[in-house]
């Protein structure tokens, strides 16, 4: 199938009014933000050199901060905030999407804007400046008159800085919720969907070109004091605006959202999730890859209403357990202790998505390797790789602890490449997930863990405090219970790495309802 | 001289930190009066002139315009009222020559028809071409156009008084006889009292009334070309010799009757 007519792009193309007016939203309000704070503040500090030194050296401090970094640092951020500003003043906001984006994008925005401000300001002939003082103006005049217009070329060369910035690094601020065009890049990336990829990838770069066309045209207008050209640029910058609030406005935000972490699995089951209430008249979106720190605050501050988490992830990192349990006692132990915060753990959807340490089956067999104990003898002299959160989870301890295990190198790697990595002998190990469908695909095992050091992994379905009683939304999850078996999930997600038109999450999540439907 | 000056030093000083720009001054200008002030670079000629508007404060002594005391009349309100001429004309360089003359009526909330035909009028004062200069931007024009500009711009509220630093600094010789004719037709025609700073002092006799001379910030001796010859002081008789040792050479060189 030829790139052109693959029919992702209309898939991608349906998506396009919500991930670009969600991203030219959040982009535009980071920017004005920016704006309002750091023309002021490079206006109020051009003749003070000190001030002036410590502001442009706190700008460029958060600049070195990677952009998805500050974002995510916004979440807990807002998160504390949110709770003091509730104890205090009564006031609870959301600590998820929106605001946070908004506000780290903001910060972002200030260094180009402030740096350029400040010297487009200080460039500014002294004599001009008497001169303005000679012929009678006030400070304000002088600001107003001379040295703003003066400035304006240097000033808007960092507007349009800061506004490329922003848009490019608003793609990160999918996993802390917000949607944006980076929803396509980051599906596309876990699911190896390179058409969505490529789609996000363009559409922001041609969004940013064109909020970049419409500022140079409005300086060029404001500098040639033509008005037409200044504002058509404001228009266009208008119009764009006003046509991303087109689509959102009739939608009702009433519906249910469902949460998604960001790899293959999640995007499919919550496409299912949506799919189960939508049959039942429940008005419904997928809200996807979310960050796996920011979708269980999410959720329990109600900014998601379900989603499918793990028992063992939540064992480990909400109960701070290190201790094992069978799979059944400690999904028991998990539903009495989230229903202290409210939270209703409606039950098992049948598979477990277990980490399991994975090799090429014909190496393990040659080596007469079959469980982790088997591979720790080999272990020195050989590497292994695991997803970005693996080697800081109390599992691996866990592993390492019960088997002695001591490998050459480590390294960390995008999921979905870590299977091709094993089978290429990239690396000899790789910390895999069981429900996988990528193990049978290469010829990997999975070795035994006969220590039981890693916890079992429930797929789990949890609703939001808020839906605690909602019954018919409890009625048309409860189909669902169960009825996913290991086998039939590694078959879904093995379609769902393919790189073809039927691998995209709502394909595939159909045809899973398709296979358990029945049942 | 009339009982009251149009611009009245009395003891006036100014201190740069450690560095005395202007050393207990006291200098009437009568109204109507041409006066130069003719000195070194650092002699304090241009902060004498900027404190007269307030763009410098004064750190002792007074300084009255129009009789009043400069203290008790708003900075701003007095620089609309003063026309100033900058030493390289100081135009804006984003507004046009139209604009850069109306700024002052402009910011005096004229309406706009008034401050046009103000601005042609005043073009024409300093003879330029309404229709080839009105619309350019400063960097569209020669030294001596925006010098006319910058003059044009200083006189556009219609001050009394025009205070002016050396004008004609950065300009050729032809260009600068040719302007400082015309500045002191100006002057005489629109019943102006003018300052004027250089360091030329052919030009000072030249062109003004009376002058002053200065050096490290102190007034050395001021009156008429006449009047400064029996000063006593060394550095004035020998400022004073100047222009008559280059005509004395000049008559040596170019043949009498000739091109001169």
């Amino acid at each position: 199938m030829s790139l052109f007519n693959d029919p992702r792009w209309g898939e991608a193309l349906s998506h396009l009014p919500d991930y670009l007016g969600n991203h030219v939203r959040v982009s535009l309000a980071a920017l004005a933000l920016g704006l309002a704070v750091s023309l002021p503040l490079a206006i109020a500090t051009r003749n003070r050199p000190a001030p002036r030194a410590i502001l442009l050296a706190l700008a460029s401090i958060v600049q070195t901060v990677p952009g998805l970094a500050l974002l995510a640092l916004f979440y807990p951020l807002l998160l504390l905030a949110a709770s003091v500003s509730l104890a205090w003043f009564g006031i609870s906001f959301s600590a998820f999407g929106f605001l946070p984006a908004m506000l780290a994008l903001a910060l972002y925005s200030m260094l180009p804007v402030l740096r350029n401000g400040i010297t487009g300001l200080n460039g500014i002939d002294p004599a001009l400046i008497e001169a303005a003082k000679g012929v009678g103006m006030t400070a304000r005049q002088s600001l107003l008159m001379v040295e703003l217009p003066l400035a304006l070329p240097v000033m808007m060369a960092g507007i349009r800085t800061a506004a490329v910035w922003v848009i490019g690094t608003a793609t990160l601020s999918t996993p802390i919720g917000q949607t944006s065009l980076g929803n396509y890049i980051f599906a596309g990336l876990q699911t190896q969907n390179w058409v969505f990829v490529l789609f996000g990838c363009f559409a922001s770069a041609l969004l940013a070109l064109a909020v970049d066309q419409l500022l140079g045209l409005i300086e060029r207008g404001l500098r040639q004091r033509d008005r037409l050209r200044a504002g058509v640029g404001a228009i266009g910058i208008a119009a764009l605006v006003a046509a991303t609030l087109v689509p959102t406005m009739g939608r009702s935000s009433s519906g249910y959202v469902v949460g998604a972490k960001t790899f293959a699995e999640q995007y499919v089951l919550s496409a299912l999730l949506r799919d189960r209430l939508q049959a039942a008249s429940l008005s419904a979106t997928a809200r996807s890859g979310l960050g796996s720190s920011v979708i269980f605050g999410a959720l329990k501050a109600g900014d998601i209403d379900l989603y499918v988490d793990y028992s063992g992830t939540l064992w480990a990192n909400q109960l701070h357990r290190t201790d094992i349990k069978p799979r059944a006692e400690l999904v028991a132990e998990l539903k009495t202790a989230l229903a202290k915060d409210n939270i209703t753990l409606l039950g098992e959807l049948g598979f477990e998505n277990a980490y399991a340490l994975v090799m090429p089956k014909k190496r393990a067999d040659a080596l007469g390797i079959r469980t982790i104990a088997d591979l720790a003898a080999h272990a020195p002299s050989m590497s292994i790789a695991g997803d970005y959160e693996f080697f800081s989870r109390p599992e691996w301890a866990a592993l390492q602890k019960a088997y002695g295990l001591q490998f050459k190198a480590q390294r960390q790697m995008q999921p979905d490449f870590m299977y091709a990595a094993a089978a290429s002998g990239e690396v000899d190990v790789i910390a895999g997930y069981t429900s996988d469908g990528l193990i049978a695909k290469y010829d990997l095992v999975a070795l035994d863990d006969p220590k039981q050091a890693i916890p079992p992994y429930d797929a789990i379905l949890l609703l939001a405090p808020k839906r605690a009683g909602d019954e018919k939304l409890q009625a048309a999850l409860k189909p669902l219970l169960g009825k996913i078996d290991i086998a039939t999930m590694r078959e879904a997600n093995l379609r769902a790495s393919g790189n073809d038109a039927n691998s995209s999450p709502d394909v595939v999540a159909k045809w899973l309802w398709e296979k358990v439907g029945r049942r | 001289m009339p009982s009251r000056p149009m611009i009245g030093y009395a003891h006036v000083t100014k201190s740069f930190g450690p560095l005395r720009a202007v050393d207990d001054v006291s200098l009437d200008i009568a109204e109507g009066e041409f006066l130069a002030i003719v000195g070194g670079s650092g002699s304090g000629k241009t902060t004498l002139l900027r404190l007269a508007n307030r763009l410098i404060e004064a750190d002792g002594g007074t300084i009255t315009v129009e009789g009043e005391d400069v203290r008790n009349v708003d900075p701003v309100a007095l620089r609309r009222r003063i026309g100033y001429v900058f030493q390289s004309g100081g135009l804006f360089p984003h507004l046009s020559v139209a604009d850069n003359i109306g700024i002052t009526p402009r910011l005096l909330g004229a309406p706009p028809a008034e401050i046009a035909a103000r601005v042609d009028q005043l073009i024409e004062l300093v003879q330029l071409d309404r229709i080839l200069h009105r619309d350019r931007l400063p960097e569209a024009l020669s030294g001596g156009q925006r010098q006319r500009v910058g003059v044009a711009r200083a006189l556009a509220a219609k001050p009394r008084i025009l205070l002016m630093d050396e004008p004609f600094g950065a300009l050729d010789p032809l260009t600068r006889d040719a302007l400082g004719e015309d500045f002191r037709e100006l002057h005489r025609k629109l019943g102006l009292t003018t300052v004027m700073i250089t360091h030329d002092m052919t030009e000072a006799i030249l062109l003004t009334d009376r002058i002053a001379v200065m050096r490290s910030g102190q007034v050395l001796a001021q009156g008429t070309p006449a009047e400064l010859s029996e000063s006593s002081d060394a550095y004035v008789l020998e400022l004073l010799r100047t222009p008559r040792r280059q005509v004395e050479r000049l008559n040596l060189l170019l043949p009498q009757g000739g091109a001169a």
